[in-house]
């Protein structure tokens, strides 16, 4: 059980600096969520809190000690990797035992580890099975159990679920979530799947570029993201983006389209007059309204997945996608009219990208 | 249903039948080689077995004998002394290109400046003709002129210079190191491309779990490299079981008789000497040798139990 503080952190491989100068803050027992497209520096953050990649420059804490230089084995951290990286040529009680071995741990001892660890996993009956014996799911199961045995300060997950299918993906993060509400352990967990973010994390940190984006409670930054970049990654389908202006009428400010339609009422007192800006409107913040009181929408695919219809089209000269919860019978080619929730636009400045609040 | 008469049957001929057939093209594909095989590699084998049991010399056919070649070569000393020598060869020249080979693997599978250099220089004893490096040995181990001597002289350690060949002990040990020198690229090569299918995550998760550089060696690199470790020693030990460039470009067996190796005197009966048979019965004495070290690996080689089962990814 520990905290974790990452202060101004930097990495540089070479001339190439991919990490400029993070900082999180990670409270004890918290689970914090990673997330960022590829080549974020999320994974290389991880591996430099556990220690396998050195800091360029800044410092990470664990419980108040700067563990900067501390050795891998002296940080009291476990990894579970992203292709699990269990000992081939081990049983998975072996693979479980090795590192309560290597700290010489007398054998009953370790037996009651690796057994309590394999009844909380549901691994006992395949103690004695090689790694290669066994399914997807149960490896990933064998590479938490050599995780938990150790009852380590801090958990680091590299991206543990990603060569999982997608069924079993849904499965086993709702048990890592378990696992971690058990154990309460710091865990800090590396994705670029941003609903495992949502739906896994108590903070989550979206990270672009070496850059840090935003930090905060998962639905905080699905109702307040801070940009267009945070705003597009967080949420499947992703925010429709209208490129527009905003016009002030009657002490009222529109947003108007590029081809001329009044997208709606904004409240943004930033945004001046003329000023190019982007509308964002999530895909289930519309509804359908009558011929003569929405925006038209000419359809161009209908998507219905059961729980919701996922509906293409253009719309202000961009695309857009809507999804309803009703099962309106729309078809392609049809023109339909749509009206956007009050209150649920987000407005952004086209050059910056932030967000105009 | 539509009556089967409206359908046409395309007939195809004979030809065309066999061009699809997948058994037929199978054989054909593999006939090639099938007569390489029979030509240049049973029909020697028999033939040597069959010569070891006659008395055929050089101009002279033989006749069958029975196994007299092989009760002579029981009461020979000179044989049994070349068997003893061949083992010795072999188990201590193995012993010291697999230790060294793997260190120098090891080494080439950190990141090192000039990493594919270096790895291509390493290659270069193996590179070079036998005859061309037994040449080179030969005269580095010259009795007046070696370079060894002259440069320990001119360091003051020795006064004379040391007759490398001409003892035999000395002899002996130095025909095993230029053999090692010869032998190491191919185990270290081989081991380097070993250490590289192991996935640099085990490395990391073991580090984490607290093993030290030498736990690691131990508890991860060695075994997953036991598998590999079983086809290069096997190979190793069948090319210096069976070496006779090197030496016979050396010694010639010699001094007395000291560096003869089971082939070297085999040849030297055979053709050297003449005795066809006699030198087909000690060549004939290497097979079941070099049969138990194929066994060996054959049971070493066989996927081990980690391996076996599930998928591969």
């Amino acid at each position: 059980m520990a905290d974790v503080e990452i202060c101004d952190v930097r990495k540089s491989f070479g001339a190439t600096e991919v990490l400029h100068g993070v900082s999180i803050s990670i409270p004890d027992e918290s689970f914090t969520v990673l997330v960022g497209p590829s080549g974020c520096g999320k994974s290389t953050l991880l591996r430099m809190i556990a220690g396998l990649e050195e800091i360029t420059s800044g410092d990470i804490v664990i419980d108040d000690e700067i563990v900067n230089r501390v050795p891998p084995k002296q940080r009291d951290i476990a990894m579970v990797f992203q292709n699990y990286a269990l000992y081939p040529h081990m049983k998975v009680f072996d693979n479980m035992a090795f590192s309560l071995k290597l700290a010489k741990i007398d054998q009953a001892a370790i037996d009651k580890a690796v057994h309590e660890a394999a009844a909380i996993l549901n691994l006992e009956d395949y103690l004695d099975r090689y790694p290669r014996q066994l399914s997807g799911g149960q490896r990933q199961r064998v590479a938490m159990g050599r995780a938990i045995v150790r009852k380590p300060r801090v958990f680091l997950f590299d991206e543990p679920l990603s060569n999982l299918d997608a069924k079993l993906r849904v499965q086993m993060r709702t048990e890592i979530r378990e696992l971690h509400q058990r154990l309460k352990s710091t865990s800090i967990y590396v994705t670029h799947d941003q609903i495992e973010a949502m739906t896994m994390a108590d903070q989550i940190v979206v990270m672009r570029d070496g850059y840090i984006e935003q930090t905060g409670a998962p639905l905080d930054l699905y109702d307040y993201p801070n940009n267009v970049f945070v705003a597009g990654f967080i949420g499947s389908p992703a925010m429709n983006f209208i490129a527009g202006e905003v016009r002030h009428s009657d002490g009222r400010a529109e947003v108007v389209a590029g081809d001329g339609t009044v997208l709606g009422e904004v409240e943004a007192n930033g945004a001046a007059a003329g000023r190019p800006v982007l509308y964002g409107m999530r895909p289930e913040h519309f509804v359908l309204a009558g011929e003569n009181e929405g925006l038209p929408m000419d359809i161009s695919v209908v998507e219905p997945t059961g729980a919701e219809i996922l509906v293409v089209g253009r719309l202000g000269g961009c695309e857009v996608q809507i999804a309803f919860k009703e099962r309106h019978d729309l078809r392609y080619g049809q023109r339909i009219h749509l009206k956007p929730r009050p209150g649920m636009a987000h407005l952004f400045d086209q050059e910056t990208g932030e967000v105009l609040r | 249903m539509a009556a089967a008469s409206d359908l046409t049957r395309t007939e195809v001929g004979l030809f065309e039948r066999l061009r699809n057939n997948r058994n037929f093209l199978g054989l054909l594909f593999m006939l090639p080689a099938g007569v390489l095989l029979l030509v240049f590699l049973t029909y020697p084998l028999f033939l040597g077995v069959w010569l070891g049991l006659t008395d055929v010399k050089v101009g002279r056919p033989g006749r069958f004998i029975g196994l007299e070649n092989y009760f002579w070569l029981f009461e020979d000393s000179v044989f049994w002394l070349s068997v003893f020598n061949t083992f010795l060869y072999t188990v201590v020249a193995s012993i010291i290109k697999f230790v060294l080979g793997l260190w120098l693997a090891m080494i080439l599978n950190n990141h090192i400046p000039f990493k594919a250099f270096i790895r291509a220089i390493v290659l270069m004893p193996f590179i070079v003709p036998t005859v061309l490096s037994a040449l080179a040995f030969w005269w580095i181990y010259d009795s007046q002129d070696s370079v060894i001597s002259w440069i320990l002289i001119e360091m003051g350690l020795i006064d004379t210079t040391i007759d490398f060949l001409g003892q035999p002990n000395s002899a002996r040990a130095s025909v095993i190191a230029a053999n090692i020198w010869r032998g190491i690229p191919f185990v270290a090569i081989t081991l380097l491309a070993g250490l590289q299918t192991i996935p640099p995550s085990l490395h990391e998760a073991a580090t984490i779990d607290g093993a030290t550089d030498w736990q690691r060696f131990r508890h991860i690199t060695f075994p997953l490299l036991t598998p590999i470790i079983a086809v290069v020693m096997t190979f190793s030990v069948l090319f210096t079981f069976t070496d006779f460039q090197l030496i016979w470009v050396m010694t010639r067996g010699g001094p007395i008789n000291a560096t003869h190796l089971m082939a070297t005197l085999s040849y030297q009966r055979a053709i050297v000497g003449g005795s066809l048979g006699e030198g087909a019965a000690i060549a004939t004495a290497m097979i079941p040798f070099l049969l138990s070290a194929i066994l060996f690996s054959y049971f070493g080689l066989q996927r081990r139990k980690w391996q076996q089962g599930g998928r591969d990814d």
